[in-house]
């Protein structure tokens, strides 16, 4: 089975149409990327995926699990990093990890999800520290660290290194590697064709709400005789 | 110049918002009112009191009685001997203020240095500062009959002069919501009550702005911070949400309003003057299934407050937006406040009854005064109001929540159907 699957997806904001009638399926534990500039509608579609946004027409399922008709089994199974993601700021990280943890399970479950939380946090003493004292790297840290120490079975992660600097970024993108091979499926997006390129098995090139082109990195190169998937997207855009 | 002039015309165009300017435009209307409710009252100070005179006495002050109530009220209901029930059947009828009793040795007591009694059977119809107006004017009708018969004694001189300056005694029974009171009258009644008549609005209003302002602010935290969109994908269900967030700021906003009200305590008591009449003995007190009443009503207030302030929270945007959106609801609570400080429910026209009683925050306010005169009616019926409004109101939030209205900022998809 398929971990999600998506059929004619079309969502409309008013009358613009931020996605329209796409269709694409994320196999199991698979790492698959979203790419394409901003505004192309990459996190319309995780927000959907994520049970956050009603659907305008179309179908999306989650491990069999319809986002429409059954929300609350999907969450169950996902775990959702938005972009621009923040942590309460007056919870210091371990006590945020806690509070997450808190909905996935009971005494010694929690212990061992704050547990991972910390180990993937990887913020030494400062995990103690409030939220609000820490940098914008630190935070998405920890907010990745939230975001797959439940073990989901599906991680949506939007951008998951944006606005991070060279080693953060590469840290994250190690911390997503390690977690695919542990038997999550992890649907990503990114406008950073590079670092999709080096992460997923899968992409999706998106722009103006539509997928123009699918498949592996090394299956797309070939296709357009490029040197790396900037220069296939540029391409496939003229 | 230029410059100047295109920086004041845009922060003239981000400073004047619909959400500033409505709750000025909200208060002018309320101040214009309470300016209106003022100018009656100043209006029913002119007017000349209902009131029915009974008076027994044919003796040489009888015609400065008469002369002096006729000159300065309009009497309903005149009679010579003491039909006292039909005086205050009538009077009640006719919406008078008081029946006024001159026994039949009234003359004959003051000619022989002995005090005259006067007594007064006062209809007490409300116990806000305005329902006092009238009983305040009747009061200077009898002190005025007082300096009558004390000028009268005077001219004819051989008097005791203390006796010359007070030759009248008093002896009031008021009429309160079908409650007899011995001995004390309208002014005393509403002197007592006033401390509570002040203090539990108050009391409510700062309860309810404290924790509905921490619900609205939660909401706009959440957007702020961008945590909110984790929170909505996290297994659990909408209604949890909204009811962690309800109770969550009702817990702060208590202790903030808890924390507050002392201080304030300690400065209004600075204000009072004690005073050795006791309500209880005038059997007005509270039981405990009254004080659990007053607790039901305060508790539903309260919780119709936090909900109508998630729903309210659900439109902002950030913190900023968010401290906006608590005017309207610190507004709901000031109308009934001070509707309730110059009103009695029972005194107030139709048609701001039914706005008093459509505010839930109004029935706390009320609670206490119509459950020291038994009004049951009143604070049962309020508290199914306030019940089924704060469901209604949970329901629109958990309703919301579970749209993608929260995110989107719009209600176009709302009447989809719901995941």
């Amino acid at each position: 089975m398929p971990a999600v699957e998506v059929n004619g997806l079309i969502r409309d904001y008013g009358k613009v149409r931020a996605v329209d009638n796409i269709s694409f399926s994320v196999d199991e534990e698979e790492i698959f990327g979203l790419i394409g500039p901003n505004g192309a509608g990459k996190t319309t579609v995780l927000r959907i995926i994520s049970t956050l946004l009603r659907i305008t027409s179309g179908q999306v399922k989650v491990f069999g699990h319809d986002v429409a008709k059954e929300a609350d089994e999907v969450r169950k199974l996902i775990s959702y990093l938005p972009e621009d993601a923040g942590a309460y700021k007056n919870l210091t990280g371990v006590e945020y990890l806690y509070f997450i943890a808190r909905f996935f399970g009971e005494r010694k479950e929690i212990e061992e999800i704050v547990e991972r939380g910390i180990k993937i946090a990887n913020l030494g003493k400062r995990i103690d520290d409030k939220v609000e004292s820490y940098s914008k790297g630190m935070t998405r840290r920890l907010l990745v660290a939230r975001a797959l120490m439940t073990e989901p079975k599906l991680a949506i992660l939007d951008e998951p290194t944006s606005g991070l600097d060279v080693i953060n970024a590469q840290e994250i993108r190690k911390i997503i590697q390690n977690t695919a091979s542990q038997g999550t499926t992890v649907l990503l997006s990114s406008h950073n064709m590079l670092e999709v390129e080096f992460l997923c098995r899968r992409i999706a090139l998106m722009d103006k709400g539509q997928i123009m082109e699918e498949g592996s990195p090394s299956e797309l190169k070939s296709k357009y005789n490029a040197a790396n998937i900037e220069e296939v997207f540029v391409e496939v855009i003229k | 110049m230029n410059h100047l002039l295109n920086i004041i015309r845009k922060e003239i165009r981000e400073l004047l918002t619909p959400a500033t300017l409505v709750p000025i435009i909200v208060m002018a209307l309320i101040f214009g009112s309470m300016g209106n409710m003022i100018g009656g009252a100043t209006e029913e100070a002119k007017k000349m009191p209902v009131l029915g005179v009974i008076n027994e006495d044919r003796g040489q002050f009888s015609s400065v009685v008469n002369d002096t109530i006729y000159s300065m009220a309009k009497v309903v209901y005149n009679s010579t001997s003491g039909k006292v029930d039909e005086g205050i059947s009538v009077l009640k009828e006719k919406g008078g203020t008081a029946l006024i009793i001159i026994p039949p040795n009234f003359s004959n007591n003051i000619a022989n240095n002995q005090p005259g009694e006067i007594e007064i059977h006062w209809i007490m119809k409300g116990a806000g500062i305005m329902d006092s107006i009238s009983s305040g004017v009747v009061e200077s009708i009898l002190h005025e009959l007082n300096n009558k018969i004390s000028e009268e004694l005077i001219e004819k001189g051989n008097v005791n002069a203390t006796f010359a300056l007070s030759p009248t005694t008093r002896n009031e029974t008021t009429i309160f919501k079908g409650k007899e009171m011995q001995g004390i009258s309208p002014g005393t009644i509403s002197t007592i009550l006033s401390s509570q008549s002040t203090m539990v609005p108050i009391i409510i209003m700062i309860i309810i702005m404290m924790a509905g302002s921490m619900v609205i602010s939660s909401m706009g935290m959440e957007k702020e911070n961008k945590t909110l969109e984790t929170l909505l994908t996290l297994p659990v269900k909408r209604s949890s949400i909204v009811a962690g967030k309800i109770t969550g700021s009702a817990v702060v906003g208590l202790l903030m309003a808890v924390i507050y009200m002392v201080g304030f305590r300690y400065y209004l008591t600075s204000f009072e003057v004690s005073g050795n009449i006791n309500l209880a003995d005038y059997g007005l007190t509270l039981n405990v299934w009254d004080y659990l009443l007053v607790g039901i009503s305060l508790f539903l207030a309260l919780t119709a407050a936090l909900s109508m302030c998630m729903v309210l929270g659900t439109f902002a945007k950030n913190y900023k937006s968010a401290q906006t959106l608590t005017v309207p609801v610190s507004i709901l609570a000031l109308i009934p406040m001070f509707m309730i400080m110059f009103k009695d429910f029972s005194t107030l026209p139709l048609s701001l009854k039914a706005i008093l009683f459509a505010i839930p925050f109004s029935h706390p306010m009320m609670a206490v005064r119509a459950l020291l005169f038994g009004d049951y009616m009143l604070v049962i019926s309020g508290i199914a109001y306030v019940a089924a409004f704060s469901l209604a109101m949970i329901a629109i939030a958990v309703w919301i929540f579970k749209t993608d209205r929260l995110l989107t900022g719009t209600t176009i998809h709302l009447f989809r159907k719901e995941r």
